[in-house]
């Protein structure tokens, strides 16, 4: 029984990560925005679940809210100004696309080489407090000043978005 | 299959994979999709990291959402300056707004 169940697990997180993966692949390869948008949110939905499975459902349902709820669709609003679908799309310049793929196939690479080479020691005393209520006292006591400057950031972009967004419409019209 | 090296290895390809996507692509929008993609990569390294190796597990979600909360930032801006550019060149490829070089 606990066979079956580590083997269900086991696909499950399997399965998961291929939703990701097929979901980032959709997400920049096709020309056509619509498709990428729609595999951004394939792969921003698979993230979650692995958040789900490193311990912390907060967190996944976080990633949920914020990104396929809020910038997702905040993306799916600017996809009007992308180019009108029944156009026929410019070829792709073989030279930028093959150098791309090299440059980010070397960073993976590299990655993967960091990782393997290094050995990853875990901390000596490791607490087990993974309850929301401890991140939200950490929040306000020894993070004060982090979450203070992060809602100063997050109402100067709003403003900033909003400014740029309408003040060049006074300027063209 | 839960070990730290499996989750550092798929934040690093979906990392490869905004990568590619900021290199190779003209369009504005398809470049924003392609830094969520990478932001999301880091975020994965931090809660692997949070999950397998810090003393406390709380920090590391903390960070997750600070990230978080500058991803919504940076789309709200990147969104802001795709309508400007638009207004300005009826256009959001990004080679049209090379005209702006001074």
């Amino acid at each position: 029984m606990n066979f079956m169940t580590e083997a269900m697990s086991q696909m499950a997180f399997w399965i998961v990560v291929g939703f990701t993966f097929a979901g980032a692949g959709i997400a920049v390869f096709p020309r056509n925005i619509l498709y990428n948008v729609f595999g951004l949110v394939l792969a921003l939905t698979g993230i979650a679940g692995l958040y789900v499975f490193l311990g912390s459902m907060f967190i996944g349902l976080m990633q949920l809210l914020i990104y396929v709820g809020a910038v997702c669709i905040a993306i799916v609003f600017a996809i009007m100004l992308s180019r009108p679908l029944h156009l026929e799309v410019p070829k792709r310049k073989l030279p930028k696309v093959v150098m791309a793929s090299a440059a980010s196939l070397i960073f993976v690479v590299g990655m993967v080489g960091v990782v393997f080479r290094t050995t990853w020691k875990p901390a000596l005393d490791r607490s087990t407090d993974w309850s929301v209520v401890t991140i939200g006292e950490m929040l306000l006591t020894r993070y004060d000043l982090v979450f203070e400057v992060i809602s100063l950031v997050l109402l100067v972009a709003i403003i900033g978005a909003i400014v740029t967004a309408g003040f060049s419409r006074r300027l063209t019209s | 299959m839960n070990t730290l090296s499996t989750y550092l290895i798929i934040a690093a390809v979906l990392f490869g994979f905004g990568l590619l996507g900021v290199l190779q692509r003209r369009n504005l929008i398809g470049m924003l999709i392609s830094i969520e993609l990478m932001l999301n990569g880091a975020n994965l390294n931090f809660m692997a990291f949070n999950r397998f190796l810090t003393p406390e597990p709380a920090v590391g979600q903390i960070f997750t959402l600070f990230v978080m909360g500058l991803a919504a930032a940076e789309a709200a801006i990147g969104l802001g300056i795709i309508l400007a550019l638009f207004r300005r060149f009826r256009s959001i490829n990004i080679e049209r707004a090379q005209q702006m070089r001074g």
